[in-house]
């Protein structure tokens, strides 16, 4: 029997999808159940609570959550968030319900025996309820009491290797694809950059010290499977800087109908034998591609690596040898000022531990500019359209680059500084006049 | 500027502030008047010590003096 009535929640569980209240009642169930005995350290009949307040705020139409808070762990600033509701008296299993962020293992690899003892953990010392992940990509634990957040981080710490991740106006937990580990594709080896970034900057992870968040994220490929171009302060995407490797038999192969394209999705219905001019040659955006007498031929110049091609043709197209990855900067979902994409900063680096390079001429100058720059609560894209690219590529010191221009003459101004014109800004008018009438 | 100082500069000035409890980095470094890489240290030093306190939305974090403000009395955490 449950402890609250919930009419409106119960109607959510109608509806096409797996619902999150039939997951939330299954745990209540379960530890009202306590069929492990597990010995819990926060309120038993939380989930109930959490399933009310829930109710409740629909019924009213507004949160019963109070704003933020003052918890953590001893000498950290994030990847604890405070969460306290406004009900206590009604719902005393969650009067206290703060969120951990646990940092993710790079590329999201788990063990079973691991992810088994993470949920032991959360069950006994929190409400067992997770989010696997979060959009920043953390394990999210959902539900904890205040004198519960030390213990758990002892844990984490001492038992399961396992740090929490970030919040706040912190560097987020960096976050990355699977790479190389499983994809032929990942152009540099993501987990282990991320990894080393991660406990390179732990400072800026636990201690915040920045006008906002700021995230890294790395995608091996331009595939962006992360997405690190639309949401990523800082965007590491892979590319190569030669041919892309055409093997002319596997694309007869597939012209021949031998290999199914798209490495055989898409094939829930019967879409007739495989075309490559119109399914690969016409739909390449630069128009780089050409087929003919049974050739496959690519202007690599003009190739700017949409991967649409590889996708399709996996076994006859691969990427090239010369691989590295392309900086953005300043992508951001929309909370002020609509969402931005990425502005490309680095063309091409090449991506060698200790990634030196990427930290010193990248990185660093970036947070500092940001960091004495940034007004609070300002991303780095909005201070990039603040204060001009241009300012980015001074501090920076990367020269600009066509690349870098989405399309030209979109802005028909060109600010030139004083210093940068022979002569500067003053001139002898009598000069001027003996060539110019007035 | 030693740790001493600084501690000092903050406190003091926190405590002028009136109705406002909840400070961002940006205004902490102000106070002491150095650039945010000297700032972040000592800063962090007083939260160490227990001077300061961090508070946070989840988004964004925010530093009070410790025990201060409206939320340490609601949430019961006295």
């Amino acid at each position: 029997m449950a402890k609250h009535e919930t009419p409106l929640l119960d109607q959510l569980e109608t509806g096409p999808w797996p619902s999150f209240v039939t997951d939330i009642k299954r745990e209540a169930e379960s530890r009202a159940k306590n069929e492990r005995n597990i010995e819990y350290q926060i309120p038993q009949d939380c989930c109930d609570d959490l399933l009310g307040v829930l109710e409740l705020s629909f019924k009213h139409g507004r949160t019963h959550w109070k704003h933020g808070g003052i918890v953590g762990v001893f000498g950290y600033g994030g990847g604890v968030i405070g969460r306290y509701c406004d009900q206590p008296e009604m719902f005393p299993g969650v009067a206290h319900f703060h969120t951990m962020r646990v940092s993710q293992p790079a590329g999201k690899f788990y063990t079973t025996k691991y992810l088994e003892e993470i949920c032991d953990l959360w069950e006994r010392r929190g409400s067992g309820l997770t989010n696997m992940h979060g959009s920043t990509g953390d394990i999210i634990f959902l539900g904890t009491t205040t004198p519960q957040l030390e213990e758990v981080f002892w844990e984490l710490g001492h038992n399961l290797n396992q740090d929490l991740g970030g919040s706040g106006s912190n560097l987020r937990t960096p976050s990355d694809c699977i790479g190389q580990a499983r994809c032929e594709w990942s152009c540099f080896d993501t987990q282990d950059i991320c990894h080393d970034l991660t406990n390179e900057y732990q400072d800026e992870l636990h201690r915040p010290a920045f006008p906002y968040k700021f995230k890294f994220k790395f995608d091996g490929c331009p595939n962006c499977c992360v997405a690190s171009i639309a949401r990523a302060d800082l965007a590491f995407v892979g590319t190569w800087r030669d041919d892309i490797k055409i093997d002319q038999e596997a694309v007869q192969g597939y012209v021949n109908g031998e290999f199914p394209p798209n490495g055989g999705s898409h094939a829930g219905r019967d879409w007739g034998p495989f075309d490559i001019q119109k399914e690969v040659i016409d739909l390449c955006p630069t128009g780089c591609m050409r087929y003919e007498d049974g050739k496959l031929e690519i202007n690599t110049p003009e190739c700017y690596r949409c991967m649409h091609c590889i996708n399709v043709m996996p076994r006859a197209l691969r990427i090239g040898d010369d691989r590295g990855c392309s900086i953005f900067a300043g992508a951001k979902a929309p909370i002020l000022d609509g969402a931005q994409m990425g502005s490309l900063i680095v063309p091409f680096i090449k991506v060698e531990a200790p990634y030196d390079e990427i930290k010193e001429t990248v990185i660093e100058p970036i947070w500092d500019w940001w960091m004495e720059e940034g007004k609070n609560r300002e991303r780095l894209g909005e201070l990039m359209k603040r204060q001009g690219f241009q300012k980015l590529l001074e501090v920076t010191g990367f020269k600009p680059d066509p690349r870098m221009v989405q399309e030209p003459r979109t802005n028909p101004y060109i600010f030139w500084k004083e210093d940068e014109v022979p002569g500067g800004f003053d001139r002898d008018i009598n000069e001027f006049r003996k060539y110019h009438q007035r | 500027m030693d740790q001493a100082e600084a501690t000092e500069k903050i406190v003091t000035a926190l405590k002028k502030k009136k109705g406002k409890t909840k400070f961002y980095f940006n205004d902490l470094a102000k106070i002491l008047g150095e650039k945010p890489r000297v700032a972040k240290k000592l800063i962090n030093k007083m939260i160490e010590d227990e001077v300061l306190e961090y508070w946070s939305s989840g988004s964004t974090s925010l530093y009070g003096l410790k025990g201060t403000g409206k939320q340490a009395e609601a949430e019961h955490e006295e």
